[in-house]
């Protein structure tokens, strides 16, 4: 086993672990979004990247060319890219709607109005 | 808006007829070269919330009215679903498209084309929907 | 890059970084020969993400609110000690760009040298997606329409009944 060979999983997880932090240390909750954006790449990448082949290319049957690429995790981050496009808006349109109700898009005032609801009622 | 941004509205009235071409080419040519319905649908998409927001949203909206891109979003899926069951009655199984036409071969073309037509009209209208939606809200 | 976006507070420019980003990760995606997903990411990413998440700012408010310490310390043993697991997870894994990997001899030689001729099309992204998969690609696709749907639901509608 080359421990060089496996760079693409380091860097995979490099921008996996940014996106979680963003997540999980900021309050912002559009801040959030993109950091599950970052994180939704990574595993883009982490596919993509083992479906590479050495001296493949591009798979799309031709003429005198042996090896190509793996075709199946392309077909899965496809479709993926498109539904987590999807999904994002339906995130902003919660965000955009929070955002009516509370006045501010920010974690610990949401939480504080919520506390400061149930001391009142 | 009709004076001010004068180059960004001369070259995007330039640019979206070839965005919406090029998506049109990836769509149907995404047999041959990369592309298909989901990149062509996104691209389409792009295209005309680009001149939404070069035009305005009223000349949009005259061009695609809600009503006519909240239809697309559902015939797309139906078309899909359609092609699987038109297999289903002709004694294959759903979305099997080898009974589509006269030869395997051939019904397997045709049915990945509409497939693909299916996910490509869906996946614009979603997008132009998804678009308008925020729009309406912003002019609230 | 991913790093500036963590650290700057103005919410604008990290959405415009977050379109770059999705650029670079398409033009990554084209020299992995993956030229239908860069297409698609190029096309999501640079543009219509970007459109809907400037949408959002000018919605809300484009300034994160000051926090007072930039690094917070539990969040970042979290991060970490999950990193160092994973690292750990990848010693096990085939190295970038072996042909030996298992994930290149399942079904895959199958899909390559059969397809075309069964389909006639020779882009095997293309056929695998509507003919092999098509179950999954209509469950995905029911997914977006969902997504769009709920999204009319929560701005277009919710905002009407207010009107009344």
């Amino acid at each position: 086993m080359d421990i060089p060979g496996l760079y693409n999983y380091w860097i995979v997880i490099v921008l996996m672990m940014t996106g979680f932090y963003i997540v999980i240390a900021r309050g912002n909750l559009i801040k959030k979004i993109v950091g599950l954006n970052i994180f939704q790449t990574s595993v883009f990448i982490l596919y993509i990247s083992m479906g590479k082949v050495d001296g493949g290319t591009a798979p799309i049957i031709a003429e005198g060319v042996e090896r190509y690429s793996n075709p199946l995790p392309h077909v899965l981050i496809l479709t993926a890219i498109v539904v987590g496009i999807a999904t994002t808006a339906l995130g902003l349109a919660l965000i955009v709607r929070i955002r009516a109700a509370y006045g501010t898009i920010e974690e610990d005032e949401i939480h504080a109005q919520n506390t400061m609801k149930d001391a009142d009622g | 808006m009709v004076r001010r941004h004068l180059v960004l509205r001369v070259v995007s009235k330039l640019l979206i007829p070839f965005i919406l071409l090029f998506a049109l080419y990836v769509q149907f040519h995404g047999d041959f070269g990369p592309g298909g319905g989901f990149q062509a649908g996104v691209i389409f998409g792009a295209g005309f919330i680009l001149y939404a927001l070069i035009e305005g949203i009223e000349v949009a909206r005259r061009v695609a009215p809600t009503a006519l891109v909240r239809l697309l979003m559902v015939l797309g899926l139906l078309l899909y679903v359609g092609v699987g069951y038109v297999g289903l009655f002709k004694g294959a199984n759903f979305l099997n498209y080898d009974v589509l036409a006269h030869d395997p071969v051939h019904g397997q073309e045709l049915g990945i084309f509409l497939v693909e037509l299916g996910v490509g009209i869906t996946v614009a209208a979603t997008m132009v929907t998804i678009f308008f939606a925020f729009v309406d809200q912003a002019r609230r | 890059m991913a790093l500036g976006i963590l650290h700057m507070r103005n919410l604008f420019a990290v959405v415009m970084l977050s379109g770059i980003y999705s650029l670079i990760s398409a033009g990554l995606f084209v020299t992995m020969d993956a030229v239908d997903v860069a297409f698609t990411e190029a096309a999501v990413g640079g543009g219509i993400a970007t459109v809907l998440m400037l949408g959002t700012l000018a919605l809300t408010t484009t300034r994160e609110k000051f926090v007072k310490s930039d690094l917070q310390i539990v969040p970042l043993v979290i991060v970490i000690a999950t990193g160092a697991l994973l690292i750990y997870a990848t010693f096990d894994m085939p190295s970038f760009g072996d042909p030996a990997a298992p994930i290149h001899h399942h079904v895959v030689p199958r899909y390559i040298e059969e397809g075309p001729v069964r389909t006639g099309i020779p882009n095997v992204v293309t056929f695998v997606l509507a003919s092999y998969r098509g179950y999954d690609t209509m469950g995905e696709l029911t997914v977006i329409f969902t997504a769009g749907v709920g999204v009319m639901l929560l701005l277009a509608l919710a905002g009407r009944r207010r009107d009344d």
